[in-house]
């Protein structure tokens, strides 16, 4: 009785075309935006730095890959290496222009990223499905190289890694060991919830609809005028863009430093199985799937000890670490058979009954 | 008006033609530069020359090192086969891209070395595991397969990652995620090694590798007959054409899809003990797994014989670039040469060297 | 909207011609020295048995194909190899045999993708969404609207076109081939699979089409009588050959094809 779109005429086709039709969807996300930046002055540091940080990251770089993978539908098995790019581009930026403004560097690694995202899409005119994902591990493994032997990168630094210096915006340190987890939750909070809608514009566009066309069937999609090649590699350059981004926030608002291996195989892997799990074609979804699957060894870490303490049994964290991928493995299986269209599937079902609700239909 | 003319001339393809200039332009390059190095103009230190021309000079220098690292290339291919064979085996016969097969290596030889650790002797061992991988054979169709049997390849794919981390997970619980040694004297595999005097050099062959390449070998012909000349082999190749077809003949989806993962299962035992026997059993095996990746896509997905020359290829061709050329880049180019190949490849011939053309049917 | 050097062809000349096209896949000869051409608003038809090349032409028509051999004009100029999407900037659309829908997508979406050809606003516009670019998707919106007004399918706008009946899902293609505004049609066996009362549905708005739009439109179809009552001419072919050509009156006559494809009434 309280989701109801009854009284809710749409008088245009602005109205009609909107992203949140519903009143009261608008009002909810309004609500979460509101806790969200609330959490902020109201959350524990362990909740700032080990859970809501790394999630935000992670759901950005899962709507770059949903991008690429679920509406493009151009599998692509090198996230980590496109975050990895992201990262090294901004530490280079940084620490050669260091009295830029640290946002503007964020936000322009990305670039870097969607470069070499379109440079390793070129394949993608004449390889499809299977063998594409070949060409972007391709992608992983030589770029995850480079960050090792190219001492460059890493500024001929000795112990090949590189650190995050200290960075400040309007006065308050954002970047460093000084950066509170106050500060970088905020900043990275705002800059994901910009470039959300950002991707959001796009997919609901003519662009989303001109990636969805390929995903379906890209022989009618060419036969109505859209071009193959030029959609496929902006698809890469922006997914690219984002996990760029998403991989300079990793390493500079979470970590605070990082190694090549950082950006490995399983980054890829663990990025996919959010968007899998979460939803491909959604971006609500990307936020479930990483929620999901981040917050999964978190949780098991506080419930396991919980059940097991009062019998004197303990669990060591190796175990833990086990059992998540025991887990996260018969989740992606579980899903896939009772539901091929993730969390946000079932999201959207539970709308629906709550729209009807009380009544069952 | 414009008037060009709207035909394709046959006789000379464009491709054929792309082929030829890149062959005439590469014939053209060496004569210059074997040219340019013998009147001096260019020699060692220019990177022109170290990288066309010295690696050249110094596989004629030292031959008995190209052939030391020619065989090292041949074994890791014939192993390299050996897991794309089990990849072969199951898209053949599904239709699924078992992505897991990689880890089933591993699994299938942590669970012969588990076993082995807890006293059971090295035969018994062997049979057991054998066991288990069929057991794991009918898990998997039971509980993935079958609940997912007419949903579209892609999502087949994406469970075997879940299957992938599932056993991920549950080796590392169950057996630990050390390192372990491989029981090959136990299985009574040959130990040790024999050189020999070629081109004036030593070149050391290590006894199981020898075993290792006759043992693949064996396996693969056994696998090559099985699948053409039975009727079970038959049944496998007709449930890989169309899974509503030979259902409508009677044949039983269930039990070809068990003996087919089985089959795949004894493969990745097999090279789980190869493998171990020349380095470790540890999860690290699970990532060179993926390196079958490219040798499916030289050797296209369906072909067993392709399976084979895609291993060969890739395993000779990752060998000798990092030995010749590898130090110019700084060295550790095998974790991604392979790929760059196969995409290379894939650029020129999307279906590989045997696969069937990709036909586009509207 | 016509690209500003193509001529304008007046109605009853020709719009396309096809001139000895001969398509071969390997040692398989799907077209033979095919010649005919299709006038500006005429509603042209191509039949024939299974296998005699129906489709095959078609795709070359498209640009899908490239013929082996002869040429084809369309709006005067002789097209060397063409790719589709040139075909369809060029003014072609077509429908497909087996429903070519993008599944995932609703019927709305569906016709907005048949308008990507003539959306223009670029990629940093539609970053920000508000303001030029949707005012061009409103645009849009109320050219899509009129062809789902036309198409009678105002029910189902946002449903997945997965959900849909066979019949309506054919209604919803030849909309988004509609809403390329074409000048040329090809329809591939658009009522293959549809009952009496659906056929007349669709044969009413083929006709609309063809007389309100003016849109010129090539038929593969094997229901004789939605054959004769529509087209204006028909071609007929038979393992790759054309075997007749002509109005409908005089082709059903013919003795090759009455041997070939129509049989005798008993």
């Amino acid at each position: 009785m309280f989701y109801r779109e009854a009284g809710q005429f749409k008088t245009s086709y602005a109205a009609d075309m909107a992203v949140f039709p519903l009143r009261q969807d608008r009002i909810g996300l309004a609500a979460i935006i509101a806790v969200a930046y609330a959490v902020a002055f109201t959350g524990s540091d362990f909740l700032l730095q080990a859970v809501l940080i790394p999630f935000l990251i992670f759901a950005l770089a899962a709507i770059g890959l949903n991008l690429l993978t679920g509406y493009a539908g151009l599998l692509s098995l090198g996230t980590g290496a496109f975050m990895g790019v992201g990262a090294y581009a901004c530490y280079k930026l940084t620490t050669a222009f260091p009295g830029v403004n640290f946002v503007v560097w964020v936000l322009v690694s990305g670039l870097f990223s969607a470069g070499i995202g379109v440079f390793f899409g070129l394949p993608s005119l004449r390889i499809k499905g299977f063998y594409l994902a070949v060409a972007t591990l391709a992608a992983q493994f030589f770029l995850q190289w480079c960050f090792n032997r190219v001492p460059w990168l890493y500024n001929y630094n000795v112990s090949g890694a590189i650190d995050a210096p200290l960075r400040t915006l309007f006065g308050v340190p954002i970047v460093g060991p000084t950066a509170t987890s106050q500060t970088r939750y905020l900043v990275v909070l705002t800059l994901v919830i910009l470039l959300t809608w950002v991707a959001s514009n796009l997919v609901h566009g003519r662009i989303g609809r001109m990636w969805m066309a390929i995903r379906d069937m890209d022989i009618a999609a060419e036969l109505m005028g859209i071009k193959l090649l030029q959609s496929k590699l902006l698809a890469f350059a922006v997914s690219s863009y984002y996990c760029g981004v998403a991989g300079a926030m990793m390493v500079f608002f979470w970590y605070g430093g990082a190694e090549y291996n950082v950006f490995d195989i399983n980054q890829s892997f663990i990025v996919l199985f959010m968007i899998i799990i979460g939803g491909l074609g959604s971006l609500i979804g990307s936020f479930f799937g990483a929620a999901l699957i981040f917050m999964l060894p978190i949780a098991l870490g506080i419930i396991l000890p919980a059940i097991l303490d009062p019998f004197g049994l303990s669990i060591g964290s190796d175990t833990i670490e086990h059992l998540r991928f025991i887990i996260l493995g018969a989740l992606i299986i579980f899903f896939l058979i009772v539901e091929p269209h993730g969390l946000a599937r079932l999201w959207q079902i539970g709308k629906q009954k709550l729209r009807v609700w009380p009544f069952p239909y | 008006m414009a008037s060009e003319a709207a035909v394709r001339r046959p006789g000379i393809e464009p491709r054929m033609v792309a082929w030829l200039f890149a062959a005439l332009g590469v014939a053209a390059l060496v004569v210059i530069l074997a040219i340019a190095a013998r009147t001096g103009a260019i020699g060692r230190g220019n990177l022109v020359y170290d990288v066309v021309v010295d690696p050249f000079v110094l596989m004629a220098q030292a031959p008995d090192l190209l052939v030391q690292t020619l065989w090292e290339g041949l074994v890791s291919g014939v192993l390299y086969a050996l897991i794309a064979l089990g990849f072969v085996l199951i898209f053949k016969a599904s239709g699924v891209f078992n992505f897991a097969q990689g880890i089933m290596v591993v699994f299938a030889a942590l669970t012969l070395v588990g076993l082995h650790e807890k006293g059971v002797p090295a035969l018994v061992a062997l049979v057991l595991a054998v066991g288990v991988m069929l057991v794991l054979a009918i898990a998997v169709e039971r509980v993935v397969l079958r609940p997912l049997v007419n949903q579209p390849d892609i999502i087949l794919f994406m469970a075997t990652f879940g299957l992938t981390y599932f056993l991920i997970g549950l080796g590392e619980l169950i057996f630990g995620g050390n390192p372990k040694q491989m029981i090959a004297r136990q299985l009574y595999l040959p130990q040790g090694a024999t050189d020999a005097a070629i081109f004036g050099g030593r070149v050391r062959f290590q006894h199981i590798d020898i075993a290792a390449a006759a043992i693949a070998s064996l396996m693969i012909a056994t696998l090559a007959v099985f699948f053409s000349k039975t009727r079970i082999g038959r049944a496998l190749r007709a449930v890989a054409d169309s899974h509503k077809a030979a259902l409508s003949v009677g044949i039983s989806l269930n039990q070809i899809w068990v003996i087919v993962w089985f089959t795949a299962g004894i493969v990745a035992l097999v090279t789980g003990i190869m493998w171990g026997a020349r380095s470790d059993v540890s999860f690290a095996l699970q990532i060179i797994a993926l390196k079958a990746l490219p040798v499916l896509i030289l050797g296209g997905f369906t072909s067993i014989p392709g399976a084979i020359v895609g291993g060969l290829i890739i395993g000779v061709g990752e060998k000798i670039g990092e030995f010749y050329w590898g130090p110019l880049l700084g060295g550790g180019i095998e974790s991604w040469l392979a790929y760059m190949i196969a995409l290379l490849f894939l650029l020129y011939r999307p279906q590989g060297l045997f696969g069937e053309k990709i036909i586009e049917r509207v | 909207m016509r690209a500003p050097d193509s001529p304008v062809v007046a109605k009853g000349d020709a719009l396309l011609a096809v001139e000895n096209v001969s398509l071969g896949f390997g040692g398989v000869k799907a077209l033979s020295d095919v010649s005919f051409d299709i006038r500006k608003g005429e509603i042209r038809a191509i039949i024939g048995p299974n296998g005699a090349g129906k489709t095959s032409m078609l795709n070359c028509i498209n640009g899908f194909y490239h013929p082996t051999d002869g040429c084809i004009t369309f709006k005067g100029r002789r097209r060397a190899r063409m790719r589709p999407h040139a075909a369809a900037r060029g003014g072609i659309a077509r429908t497909f045999q087996n429903v070519a829908l993008f599944k995932g997508m609703t019927t709305l979406d569906n016709l907005m993708a048949g308008r990507s050809l003539k959306m223009h606003k670029s990629f940093f516009w539609q970053l920000l969404r508000h303001g030029p670019a949707m005012e061009e998707e409103i645009a849009h919106r109320r050219v899509v609207e009129d062809i789902i007004d036309f198409l009678e399918i105002q029910a189902i706008r946002k449903v997945p076109v997965g959900k849909l009946p066979y019949g309506l899902q054919k209604r919803v293609e030849l909309g988004r081939a509609l809403a390329m505004e074409p000048e040329l049609l090809l329809l591939d066996e658009p009522m293959a699979g549809m009952n009496l009362e659906e056929k007349e549905d669709m044969s009413r708005f083929v006709l609309d089409v063809n007389q309100q739009f003016g849109t010129t439109i090539a038929l593969i179809e094997h229901d004789m009588g939605v054959v004769m009552d529509l087209s204006d001419r028909v071609v007929v072919l038979e393992y790759g050959r054309k075997i007749a050509d002509g109005k409908p009156d005089e082709v059903k006559r013919d003795q090759r094809v009455i041997d070939a494809y129509l049989g005798v009434a008993h």
